[in-house]
Order: C-alpha cells, then structure tokens, then sequence
C-alpha cells in the first residue's frame, strides 16, 4: 500500500510560499544592493536624508507609544477579565474579537469622525465651553497614535488573558496563604509568570505599529508620514522603485531583529521554563 | 480565585470596553443620519446611504471582487495548507525543522513589503493579471492562519485510528475525507473564517495591485473617502461590520461562544 510522503502533501505549500514570497521579497532586497552609484548607495542616501531619517524616527516613536500604552491597558484589563465570572468573561471577550475582526480602515474611519474639526470631540468640547473654537486633532501624532491603539489594544487583552489564565490557581493560593497581600501576589508572582505573553504582544503591536499603512495614511497624511505611507508613496506615486526597495529592506530587518531579539529575551525571562 | 478586585481596576475595564466598543457604534450611528455629511448622533434616521452604495458602481463592482478574492484564496489556502499541517505533524521526523518557520513568513514578513515585492517581481514582470495576483497574494496573507490552525487540531488528533483504516485496508484519500477531516472540522471551520475575514478586511498587500478597473472593496473605500466625506462609508463600514456580525454566529452556532476565548 503505497502511502504519500510527507514532502508529496508539503510541496505545494512550500513552493507557493518560496516562489511568491521568498523569491520575490529577496529580489527586492536584492535591487538596492545593486544600483550602479555602488552596493549601500542607496542606504546612505536614506540615512543622509534629514527627511528621510525624521520619518524613520517618527515610526519608531509612533510604535513605541503605541506598544507601551496598549501593553498597560492590555495587562490591566486581560487581568480583570480573566477575574470575571464565565458569563460575563465570555461578552468581554466577545467584545474585544468583534473589534479585531472589524477591518482597518473601518476601526480607522471611526476615528476620523471622532477626531475630525467638526467630529464628535470636538463638537462635545465646544459644548461644555471647555474650548472657544476647534482643536486640530487629526494629522497630529497624537491621533496616529490613539488610532493605532485602539486597533492594538484588542489583540493585547486576548493574548494577555490566555497567559494569565494559564497561572495555575495553586501559585496564587499559595501566595495568599502565605500571606501576601493582593499587590504584592500581583508584583511578585502574577507579573513575573506574564513576562512572556507581555513580550509575545510587545512584539505583535510593535512590528504591527511599524509597518502599518491604512491607520497612519488616513489620521496622519502627509504631515505625519511613517515608514508605510513613505514606502507607498515612493512606490505607487514617484515610482522611485528603488528607494521604496530600500525602505522595504530596513522594515523587513527592522521586523525581523525584533522578533528574533524579543523570542530570545522571552525565553530567557521564563520562569516557568527551567 | 478569591481575590477580590480593587474597584479601581474595574472602572479602568469599563472606560477600556467603552472605548472599545464606542467607535464602532458611531460608525453605526452616522451611517444612519439623513445629513449629507457625516454627523453623530443621526439626525433623522435613513437607510438611504445604504441605497447609495449599491448606486455607486465601483462599490458595486468592489464588493463582488472582495468576495471572489476572499472565497478563491481561502479555498486555495485549505486546500493547500491542510495537507502541509498534516504533513508537520505526521511526518514530523522526515521534514527539516525551517518548513514550519517557512508557513509563518507571511505573518512575519510586513505585508506592504510582500504587496510591494509581488507586484514588482511577479505582476509586472511577468505580466500576470491583477485578478490572479490579488489572489496570490490573499492566499499567502492568509496560509499561516490555515496551517497554524489546522496544526493545533491535529495536535490532539489520535493518528493510530488512521493506523487502523489504512491497514484495514482505506485508500489514503479516503482516508483523509472519512478519518482525518470529521477530527479536525472545527479547525477547518475556524481557519475558514480566520482567512475570509482577513481577506476581505487586507489593505497592504491589495493597496499595491488595484489598477485600472479592478479594486478591492477597502481599496474603494480609501478611494472614496478621499473625496467623498459623506455617510456612505459609514453604511459601507456597517455592511462590513454586519458580515463580521454573520461569521461570529456561524462560530457560536458550531463551535460555541467558548471558542473565541481560545
């Protein structure tokens, strides 16, 4: 009885990605190492751009305020919904999947009626006299960065409320009986126990942050242009194809030094892995 | 667990839903106003911003293009990456460790970038038709989620049973749609609707292959705003949202609500 082999059943799947994905993303790679002014050409015209290098650190800073706040909200509200009675756990859950399966620029569009001239904040703040006349909100930094939240901010409590929820009862029952009070059961044992899933989320909000493209294209525009909206640009706008290569270069670096850097720190904060 | 939570912690939980869910609910709300700009609360409830999309023929044509792309690419995804999971578990022995890192690349390389470098190196290279490659580029967008999926049910998937009907005597196809399938139906149904959704939500890859007369529905609805300000996104959002609604029934009706939590 001739069976199939485990290569028959993986093949296709291995030469869709290889030849759609592997392939093309080194050939791209590979184009901004050979242009004719020499191999990084084209990287020091980047990094020699003042503009240029003001978008680079710009995203950073945008995926890093990004990462940090929803870290906080995540964790405290992954904490308080793995608290939660079954019922009530399964709507709070429900109510952070249905954002997250609700499109980008939808979850983006919403904001730029909250934040817009005459959106909703505005409109309220005018009416409790807190303003005398419209805020600019939108294409701030700010409203990047509240938008990028709200995308992320799902995502950190579903991965959050696993991890914490995986905490054996035991280890928080034994602290207690020992006599820890709820804070200190929290600092020293909780925390330490959701470094990892802390860091899995870092890791998804940062690189999400960094190569966004709808979130900071609709609420940033051209005065808060990141990594994405350049790249589009260069691309589909200039049609310098290869300066959208090399932005494409450092985010895929970018993404991937992360990754690797950050599984690596997570194994070694583990303390359940010993 | 009998530890009480600090009243604080829950206020902080409740802003977190309300904002949440908020947004999505203005979203809801303008779309129904009869103002012909963008206003909430509605002023005058009207479904006709929900008329307009379907006068609107690049809407039109942009959500039959989404949903062909998304049911195309899922089906390609399943049909290829079922056999790929089962393959890692199976013959866990026989493959080189990279071939699970090489399934999740899509996830890890940035979309823009795999968009970007499909239509540079494979679209205009070789010609292909901005259809086909819409759905190459869906069908990798998309293949992690079929293979992880898949992987965590075939996890607690007993192979000897398959053993047992393959040496008495099932041929292997048989096998696999009479044994292995009905064991692993809730990860096809979750790995379905995991891909159609992000399918038909994708910008970054599509953003880099709409051309002339061919546009994904999030695509159309970038284009449109850009020039339009007025309600009809909003209904286009609530159409989006009302599908999202559909699949997150689907999954209550056959896995249960519990799922999700997962």
């Amino acid at each position: 009885m001739r069976r199939f082999s485990g290569w028959t059943l993986a093949t296709p799947a291995t030469l869709l990605v290889v030849i759609f994905l592997v392939l093309p993303v080194l050939a791209t790679i590979a184009t901004t190492f050979t242009t004719p002014a020499g191999p990084f050409a084209t990287y020091t015209s980047f990094f020699s751009s003042g503009f240029r290098r003001t978008v680079l650190w710009r995203t950073i800073q945008i995926s890093a305020f990004t990462t940090i706040i929803s870290l906080v909200i995540g964790f405290i509200t992954a904490y308080v919904v793995s608290r939660a009675p079954g019922w009530l756990k399964s709507i709070l859950i429900i109510a952070a999947v249905f954002p997250l399966l609700t499109g980008v620029v939808v979850r983006s569009f919403a904001w730029l009626i909250i934040l817009g001239k005459n959106g909703i904040l505005n409109s309220t703040l005018l009416s409790l006299g807190l303003i005398a006349e419209p805020v600019t909100m939108l294409y701030t930094q700010g409203a990047v960065i509240v938008a990028m939240v709200y995308l992320f901010v799902p995502l950190m409590i579903l991965t959050l409320v696993g991890v914490l929820e995986s905490i054996p009862d035991d280890l928080l029952q034994a602290s207690s009986s020992l006599g820890a009070k709820p804070s200190a059961t929290f600092l020293q044992v909780i925390l330490p126990l959701a470094v990892p899933g802390l860091i899995v989320g870092a890791v998804l909000v940062f690189t999400g942050s960094f190569t966004a493209y709808a979130t900071p294209q609709l609420l940033g525009g051209e005065s808060q242009m990141v990594m994405g909206t350049l790249m589009y640009q260069q691309a589909m706008v200039t049609f310098d194809w290869v300066a959208a290569s090399t932005i494409a270069a450092i985010m895929v670096v970018i993404t991937i030094a992360v990754v690797l850097l950050m599984t690596r720190v997570a194994k070694r904060l583990n303390p359940m892995a010993v | 667990m009998t530890n009480k939570l600090h009243p604080a912690l829950i206020v902080f939980t409740v802003f977190v839903f309300f904002f949440l869910v908020g947004p999505l609910i203005i979203v809801v709300g303008s779309a129904l106003s009869d103002t012909t700009y963008l206003t909430f609360p509605p002023q005058g409830l009207s479904l006709r911003w929900f008329e307009n999309i379907f006068q609107i023929s690049a809407f039109r044509r942009t959500i039959i293009t989404s949903l062909q792309i998304a049911f195309l690419s899922t089906f390609i995804a399943l049909l290829i990456g079922i056999p790929a999971a089962y393959a890692l578990n199976r013959y866990r022995i026989q493959l080189p460790g990279w071939l699970s890192t090489l399934f999740i690349l899509p996830v890890l390389v940035p979309e823009l970038v795999l968009g970007f470098s499909l239509l540079k190196n494979v679209a205009t290279q070789f010609d292909a038709p901005i259809f086909l490659s819409l759905v190459i580029g869906h069908t990798l967008l998309v293949l992690p989620y079929v293979v992880r999926v898949i992987s965590a049910s075939l996890a607690s998937f007993d192979f000897s049973i398959e053993e047992a009907a393959i040496s008495l005597g099932s041929p292997p196809l048989k096998t696999f749609f009479t044994i292995l399938l009905p064991n692993v139906r809730s990860g096809v149904i979750a790995a379905f609707i995991l891909c159609f959704i992000t399918s038909i939500n994708d910008v970054s890859i599509s953003i880099f292959m709409t051309g002339p007369g061919i546009s994904t529905l999030p695509i159309q609805i970038l284009a449109h705003m850009e020039q339009f300000f007025d309600p009809t996104v909003a209904s286009v959002s609530v159409l989006l949202m009302a599908l999202t609604v559909g699949v997150m029934a689907i999954v209550e009706r056959t896995l249960g609500l519990t799922f999700l939590a997962k």
